[in-house]
């Protein structure tokens, strides 16, 4: 049974959630300091807290974001959408997913505009890390099928792979970035498309080859091999469907393989 | 017709009271390290939220460390002191990390963190009235009920008080465990914060707390700040060492109460696994002397 409390007694939290995200509200009224003083830098103390520890948060799952753009304007940048999104789970490494966008649309970071697709990266890196455990398709499966019988092949997609374009070459950005070496310069104009996968324990992030986002997204999306791979020679001329599908099993991007409905 | 579905059988190891021994909080970073060395004689701890994931790296590494070691899962973000009911899915994936782990002790904290659908990453204060106490007891009921087993609660570091609190943190604590048989978590570094933040005397506290009901210790390091008045404000921070004042409440308690299972949480500023493993050692030779003490004078009363 749920007892219905007295609202008055209970409407603390109402009170005191507003102005931890907001340093314009005055800190509220029925929380004091030492005999019954304003709580004043007591309850900035939170309000610290809950800033800091969230930006902390943004920085842990964008590491090579920062590298980029220092720490000092990483962290003004990450406050904003902090002030903006709060964590909906207390599951930290689900939070900042609005971030890449937020990094799009951030005014001071327009001329860097491969940093969003690297937090993209970044983000499903972490995803990837946290997915659940699943044994990769092994190689010899595929080469035991009847050649006829490929094209209506249908592969189901490992529980950590997933994929990100992109029209600048946020991988090899990513990839310079994500370790203290330091980074030799690189053409961002060139684009690159990211296959992401964790076949055990460790994440690998891989370039794509011309047609693979096509073709590997329309596979992991449940289309039959025949249809993704005639998808993929639309985007590409230069696709390659025995290295592509070679290279998607090696990288562990499947788990089990089927047939489709031949209807 | 409903069918029951038997729950997968979980090898139940360190069930029992694990004693005085102490233990320090897993760090991912110190994996490497304390596989090589032989098993531990002491526990770890580790944040229950951090290990909510589906899989990957975080289970392999809680796994090795729970081969040969106790656990205890400390839960950060239940919310349990807030107004709003428990979210429902975050205390189900709570009761699958204890099931799927079976730890030596479950712990979580007297305070908030989320409100409406904002989660706020801190242990935010709460006051204490018969209406947030009827609220908390109710939120440890289910928890409780979930799990299958007792929660030991933590007490708060706080930095501000609420006018409309009607009796004190020892009052508080000690009637949730009169009403829900939970035990407690005496973080003693909390203790020392909140004394020196409120200007009351930590000792008068710990005099007035319900140390029969302690199942678990906390010690942890602080910093050091200011308040407007220029009054020092010492801030929970878990960024360093244990202070001297508060390992010596820690001798006062372990004196009073005998030896209960001792945790050193260090999260930020994480040092090198030697460096940890000493103070866990340093909290253990307290207990060791302790235990001592309590069997030389069991000889000398039989």
């Amino acid at each position: 049974m749920i007892a219905v409390r007295p609202e008055a007694d209970l409407g603390f939290a109402a009170a005191f959630a507003p102005p931890l995200l907001d340093p314009a509200r005055d800190a509220p009224t029925d929380v004091t300091g030492r005999n019954g003083k304003p709580a004043g830098r007591r309850y900035d103390v939170y309000r610290n807290n809950v800033t800091v520890s969230l930006i902390d948060a943004l920085a842990a799952i964008y590491p090579a974001v920062q590298r980029i753009t220092g720490t000092d304007f990483f962290r003004a940048m990450a406050r904003f959408h902090v002030r903006n999104t709060l964590p909906i789970s207390p599951l930290l490494f689900d939070y900042g997913r609005d971030f890449p966008d937020f990094v799009a649309n951030y005014a001071h970071a327009k001329d860097m505009p491969w940093l969003a697709d690297v937090a993209r990266i970044e983000r499903a890196w972490l995803d990837a890390y946290h997915a659940a455990d699943a044994l990769p398709l092994p190689p010899a499966r595929l080469s035991a099928i009847a050649l006829e019988r490929l094209g209506d092949l249908v592969l189901t997609p490992h529980p950590a792979a997933r994929i990100v374009r992109s029209q600048y070459a946020a991988v090899t950005i990513f990839a310079a970035n994500r370790d203290s070496a330091p980074a030799a310069r690189i053409d961002a104009s060139t684009p690159e498309d990211a296959l992401i996968t964790r076949a055990e324990f460790e994440v690998v992030v891989r370039h794509l080859p011309p047609g693979g986002a096509v073709f590997a997204a329309s596979l992991m999306s449940g289309e039959p091999l025949g249809v993704s791979a005639m998808a993929a020679f639309d985007a590409s001329a230069e696709f390659d469907i025995a290295a592509n599908i070679a290279g998607l099993i090696a990288a562990g991007a499947f788990t089990s393989i089927a047939f489709g409905d031949p209807a | 017709m409903i069918t029951a579905t038997k729950p997968a059988t979980v090898p139940l190891r360190f069930s029992l009271p694990i004693g005085g021994i102490a233990g320090a909080s897993f760090k991912p970073e110190h994996l490497a390290a304390i596989l090589e060395a032989a098993p531990q004689a002491g526990f770890f701890e580790v944040h229950a939220e951090n290990y909510m994931g589906a899989g990957g790296a975080p289970h392999r590494a809680l796994e090795a460390v729970r081969r040969d070691h106790p656990l205890s899962l400390h839960g950060v973000c239940m919310s349990i002191g807030g107004p709003q009911p428990l979210d429902k899915t975050h205390l189900a994936r709570f009761r699958s990390l204890v099931a799927r782990y079976q730890p030596a002790l479950v712990s979580e904290h007297l305070a908030w963190s989320t409100h409406e659908t904002s989660f706020f990453n801190d242990l935010l204060p709460l006051p204490y009235t018969e209406a947030t106490l009827a609220c908390v007891c109710d939120h440890i009921d289910e928890v409780q009920e979930a799990i299958r087993r007792p929660l030991l609660l933590e007490n708060p570091s706080t930095y501000v008080t609420f006018r409309q609190s009607t009796m004190n943190e020892t009052d508080f604590l000690r009637a949730i465990t009169a009403r829900t048989g939970c035990g407690l978590l005496l973080d003693v570094n909390n203790v020392f914060v909140s004394a020196t933040n409120h200007g009351y005397s930590a000792l008068d506290y710990l005099g007035d707390f319900p140390l029969a009901h302690v199942e678990e210790i906390h010690l942890a390091g602080h910093a050091e700040q200011a308040d407007d008045d220029g009054n020092l404000l010492l801030i929970d921070s878990h960024d360093g060492p244990v202070a001297d004042a508060v390992w010596k409440l820690y001798e006062i308690i372990v004196a009073r109460r005998g030896p209960v299972p001792t945790l050193i949480e260090w999260d930020s500023k994480i040092p090198e696994w030697p460096v940890l493993r000493a103070e866990a050692a340093a909290a253990q030779a307290i207990l060791d002397r302790c235990r001592t003490v309590t069997e030389t004078d069991d000889r000398r009363a039989a």
